[in-house]
């Protein structure tokens, strides 16, 4: 059902809204893609650098106490957390940046948010010998100072971005201005399942490995499907991830939760799904936070990384065709999912994550011990302490 | 009703962008009076959009200082309807400039309907190519709107496909990047014009990076028209609403340049 019906859309949603300067660039991005994706080699060293560089696959752990403790649905934590860099993000980085090899870059760059998928850019740009510069917001340089040094560490170059609300959206817009700048020896790394026809396919495409080990993973331990899968969503790469070889599987639910700041009856949230209307931004059709003359609205929420107005097509078309649903968590639920897992299961999950663990809280006491959840853990929450320390009124020094 | 083509009549055309509301609605009007008077042959009105994902900071600006002064789009098909009726009426043609995002969520067949009953030949939608024009193109077509098509120094084998299908003028990008003053121009715009006109007899102008008459004359040398941006919008960030005597008599100057190319 997630099949394309028109060229690069998902349903309705998706498209190619590019400027004209960059779409011989989309193009041949995407006619290398097709070459590489089935190519044994290609293949073979993207499986090679994830088993040796990643750590994949990564666990499926049973998270027993914090079962215990809600009494209902068994739930596992797929551990993406545990990656290399501490995110999900490189498992698209890895294989675009293969891409990109292939196709004669020498240089890449990247937006990012919270700095997970700038760290992961920069992280492999260093591995393959890459030249990489990314774009962050000013407010999330701020917030995510250590992720900042860690990228000019691994050699690549931050640009605070200061125009519009200095967050992801921002970040987004000037490496795409970046990109129609310079594309002849650059590729752009788009972190997440948006933009532009064939970004949201290739992302989820390189994404999906974490469908594709839990689902062998519960299997071989449980001998039977989940009830439910759940993710957070920003862009929405961890979550495509997350569903992408259950779709198929009609009985297992597919749960996005998407940010929902102080609240969704408030003007401060990135509930895109709950609050946003049909729009064309950023390359895409989808959902998007906005005003009724499509002003793209300042959103909020305390992750840096789910901080952003609108959200990946596929994800649209999942919600529309009722194939997945996707549910608000706000900041104070995801704080209290932060400071729970950590003290029940000695994880500490990446504030972005926690807004799934905070659904799973709420829903796994209503549910059978019969049935299964399985969150997706999309990163490790260290980048969050100090954040977190402030939010509880703790004044500590990074 | 005005076609976009009348501005190809005196000779070379000189098109001037304004964004609609920079310190307010009222002095864009006025300044679109001054621009027509100064000699302009057609005015492009940019809508301002939140996210211009393909301006540069001088227009990224000025989006962002029209927005903050509340200003909406039924304020500026409002603005359009008094440029165009009255005794002082101006008969330009005049394009909207903006973004796909401000026409889909406002409403195709309401946007293009208003276009028509204000006189607005064309519209220019800068993040939407070729391949995606279907979202506008049939509400347009129904109001006798035109849709521009851009085409960009990295168009090569695309020219001809995009060509054949325009209607209005082409967009021509003179170079890589977001619009922006640019102190040189290294694209061989007379190569990409050529081919342009192998497969279109409407009439081509450049765009971006254009802010001296000197610029002006050599890119009206080897097309139809310049257009200029952010040279204009730079003039009226720097003198508020008291831009209009420098802005009339950059015009003329921009106007005399293209003209004698």
């Amino acid at each position: 059902m997630s099949e394309q019906q028109r060229h690069g859309y998902f349903g309705e949603f998706g498209g190619q809204f590019m400027p004209e300067t960059l779409m011989n660039a989309v193009i041949e991005l995407e006619e290398a893609y097709n070459t590489y994706k089935n190519d044994p080699e290609f293949i073979r060293e993207l499986e090679d650098l994830h088993r040796t560089y990643t750590g994949r696959p990564s666990l499926l752990y049973f998270a027993e106490r914090m079962t215990n403790d809600l009494g209902g649905a068994k739930i596992y934590l797929k551990r993406e957390d545990l990656n290399h860099t501490g995110s999900h993000k490189l498992n698209n980085v890895i294989g675009q940046m293969l891409l990109a090899k292939r196709m004669g870059k020498t240089r890449v760059i990247a937006e990012t948010g919270a700095g997970q998928h700038g760290v992961a850019t920069a992280t492999v740009a260093a591995l393959m010998g890459m030249e990489c510069e990314v774009f962050m917001g000013a407010e999330d340089c701020e917030r995510q100072a250590l992720n900042v040094y860690r990228m000019e560490l691994l050699g690549a170059k931050v640009h605070p971005v200061t125009s519009g609300t200095s967050t992801l959206k921002d970040a987004v817009s000037e490496a795409m201005r970046e990109w129609t700048n310079r594309m002849a020896d650059t590729h752009y790394v788009l972190g997440s399942v948006m933009g532009a026809h064939p970004f949201p396919l290739i992302v989820r495409d390189f994404q999906s490995i974490i469908s594709r080990e839990a689902r062998e993973q519960i299997l071989a331990v449980e001998g039977k499907l989940p009830t439910a899968v759940m993710a957070c969503v920003g862009g929405g790469s961890n979550a495509i991830g997350m569903f992408y070889n259950f779709i198929p599987d009609e009985n297992v639910k597919l749960i996005g939760c998407e940010a929902a700041g102080r609240g969704i009856d408030t003007e401060e949230h990135a509930a895109t799904m709950a609050k946003g209307t049909v729009g064309i931004f950023h390359g895409m059709k989808s959902y998007f936070c906005q005003d009724e003359d499509g002003q793209i609205a300042p959103v909020y929420s305390i992750s840096a990384g789910l901080d952003y107005p609108g959200i990946g097509p596929e994800h649209a078309h999942l919600r529309d065709s009722g194939r997945a649903e996707y549910v608000p968590v706000t900041d104070d639920e995801a704080v209290d999912a932060f400071e729970y897992l950590s003290r029940l299961e000695g994880i500490i999950p990446a504030i972005e994550s926690a807004h799934a663990v905070a659904h799973a809280r709420k829903i796994a006491p209503t549910m059978s011990k019969d049935d299964i959840i399985i969150i997706c853990l999309s990163g490790r929450g260290d980048k969050d302490v100090a954040a977190m320390a402030k939010y509880r009124g703790v004044d500590i020094h990074e | 009703m005005s076609k976009i083509q009348d501005a190809f009549k005196n000779g070379k055309a000189f098109i001037p962008f304004i964004t609609a509301g920079d310190h307010g609605i009222a002095t864009t009007e006025r300044y679109i009076r001054t621009m027509v008077k100064a000699g302009a042959d057609m005015i492009e009105i940019g809508i301002p959009f939140s996210d211009p994902t393909a301006e540069g900071p001088v227009i990224q600006a000025a989006s962002t200082r029209a927005l903050s002064t509340g200003v909406k789009i039924d304020d500026i098909f409002d603005m359009v309807r008094r440029l165009r009726t009255g005794n002082d009426a101006i008969t330009i043609p005049l394009v909207f400039m903006t973004y796909v995002n401000p026409i889909y969520v406002y409403g195709c067949e309401k946007f293009f309907a208003y276009c028509e009953a204000v006189n607005i030949a064309g519209v220019i939608v800068p993040d939407m190519p070729f391949e995606e024009k279907g979202e506008l193109q049939h509400f347009a077509s129904k109001h006798g709107v035109e849709v521009v098509s851009l085409i960009a120094p990295t168009s090569e084998n695309r020219i001809e496909m995009i060509a054949k299908e325009a209607e209005g003028f082409v967009y021509c990008v003179s170079s890589l990047g977001v619009t922006g003053m640019r102190s040189e121009i290294k694209t061989d715009i007379k190569s990409i014009v050529d081919t342009i006109r192998k497969y279109t007899d409407i009439p081509v102008a450049v765009g971006f990076g254009i802010s001296t008459p000197e610029q002006a004359a050599a890119m009206a040398k080897v097309s139809d028209g310049a257009i200029v941006g952010s040279a204009i919008v730079k003039i009226v960030a720097e003198h508020g609403d008291k831009a209009d005597d420098v802005l009339f008599d950059y015009v003329k100057a921009m106007k005399a340049a293209v003209a004698q190319a």
